[in-house]
């Protein structure tokens, strides 16, 4: 409606005017001109600017993919790598532990045995030292049993000289000699233990 | 609107001032005058646009890159306009895939060719004369019997496009002449008239405005120069006015293209 009063003004205005041109009916040289602008301007459009528009932001798109997937992947792969690194942490923590627990087992493992060999030691040791001792006292008895009683008996002898020859004397002598040999050998033997365990 | 202003131009006329009329759209020929390839003011301003809307984008073309400017974002918003809010809207993204630079070449050039009406100098649009807008309706209409004929073959786009399905047979006699003058006149011939009016109306107002308020200011007497402000007044608004129409005529054309495209591939009417 708008077009076709438009139209009637024109055609009012045209008449105003004295002229005989109307809007509506193009001239040749309008249609000829338009023709040409509007196959140049598609051709350049459609040949080289929307092309090369287009392929600027399919290459971005690929670009943005492309980064998107690489990050994606490198977040995978660092992911990954913590885990990894995770794992292999606990797995050190473990180890770590396992080997604690040996150490100090073989450790308890060796101070036993060393306690264990280490007493056998000190109670060998001891019983040498007891073989030792009984021996050297049983030599030393030994020794002085037949050493004591030939030097009595030389001392003795020494001591009392010829009156020993008659029997009677001799064995009263020898009867007086023994009993108090008995009576000290007693309180001797009595101090004597008390020394040797002093 | 229309007729007060005509009103206007034929009561200003009377009084001598320079008033805008439609022989402005056919002035004087600087060059061939007479022949096929006769060069007028209009003419020469549709070169201009042409050229500068090529330079644009060939210069922004050739310097595209990956990691875009700001030249090269501004020009990509309009392009991705045209992809998304036009194209893919109407035709999906599949379909319209192929129609994306149709649209947007149509876009462009039909906005550039518009907004040569508010550029200073130029003054007028080129599509205000009505070979342009013929040229890019006539380009429209073979496209998009072009996409009927893919779609469904040529005989099967006339039995689609005039016999639509679904119809009881009596019908086909309203029906047909109908979609007939629909498919082959009326699709196309509207998208002419509709740019074509738009852009010489406006031009007729803007020239209006400023003509009378360079008449007032300098010719008239005493009080009446205080009305020059309102009608420069006027014609800035129409500035304004005229620089959405310019856009929004691009954008008109550019959807109703997809949507003839549609109304041709599509399975159901």
């Amino acid at each position: 409606m708008i077009a076709a009063q438009l139209i009637t003004a024109a055609h009012s205005v045209v008449l105003a005017e004295e002229t005989e041109q109307n809007p509506l009916l193009p001239e040749t040289y309008d249609i000829v001109w338009s023709f040409v602008i509007v196959v140049v301007v598609g051709v350049v459009f459609m040949r080289y600017v929307l092309p090369k528009f287009q392929a600027v932001l399919d290459e971005r798109t690929e670009k943005i993919e492309g980064g998107l997937a690489q990050a994606e992947t490198a977040q995978a792969e660092a992911a990954a790598a913590l885990a990894e690194y995770h794992q292999q942490l606990q797995e050190a923590r473990e180890e770590a532990a396992k080997i604690r627990e040996e150490a100090r087992t073989e450790g308890g493992a060796i101070v036993a045995d060393l306690r264990a060999k280490a007493s056998d030691d000190a109670s060998r040791i001891v019983e040498t030292a007891h073989r030792q001792i009984e021996a050297e006292r049983q030599q030393a008895a030994v020794s002085l049993r037949s050493e004591v009683g030939s030097l009595a008996t030389e001392l003795a002898s020494k001591i009392v000289g010829e009156s020993l020859e008659d029997a009677a004397r001799q064995s009263r002598v020898v009867d007086r000699f023994l009993d108090q040999l008995e009576h000290a050998g007693t309180t001797s033997a009595a101090s004597g233990t008390n020394g040797q365990e002093g | 609107m229309f007729t007060l202003a005509t009103t206007q131009i034929l009561a200003a006329e009377s009084d001598g001032f320079h008033a805008p009329s439609i022989s402005d759209f056919f002035p004087p020929a600087i060059f061939f005058d007479g022949t096929a390839f006769e060069i007028n003011r209009i003419m020469l301003v549709r070169f201009i646009a042409a050229i500068a809307l090529l330079t644009i984008f060939v210069i922004g073309a050739r310097r595209a890159k990956l990691v875009p400017g700001r030249f090269q974002n501004l020009l990509e918003l309009g392009l991705d306009f045209c992809r998304r809010q036009i194209t893919y809207e109407i035709l999906g993204e599949q379909l319209g895939k192929k129609y994306v630079p149709l649209i947007t070449t149509i876009f462009f050039a039909v906005f550039f060719f518009n907004v040569t009406g508010i550029v200073p100098f130029l003054n007028v649009a080129g599509t205000s004369v009505i070979g342009l807008p013929i040229i890019f309706a006539l380009w429209v209409f073979v496209m998009y019997l072009a996409a009927g004929f893919k779609r469904f073959g040529f005989g099967g786009f006339f039995k689609h496009a005039l016999f639509p399905p679904g119809v009881p047979k009596v019908l086909y006699l309203l029906l047909t002449p109908v979609e007939f003058l629909q498919v082959f006149l009326l699709r196309p011939a509207t998208l002419v008239i509709r740019l074509f009016a738009n852009m010489l109306a406006g031009h007729l107002l803007l020239a209006l405005c400023f003509a009378a308020t360079s008449y007032l200011f300098f010719e008239a007497s005493g009080a009446i120069k205080v009305a020059g402000v309102v009608t420069l007044a006027g014609g800035f608004a129409f500035f304004l006015l005229e620089a959405f129409v310019a856009a929004l005529q691009a954008y008109v054309f550019a959807i109703l293209t997809a949507v003839y495209i549609q109304m041709s591939v599509e399975a159901e009417h």
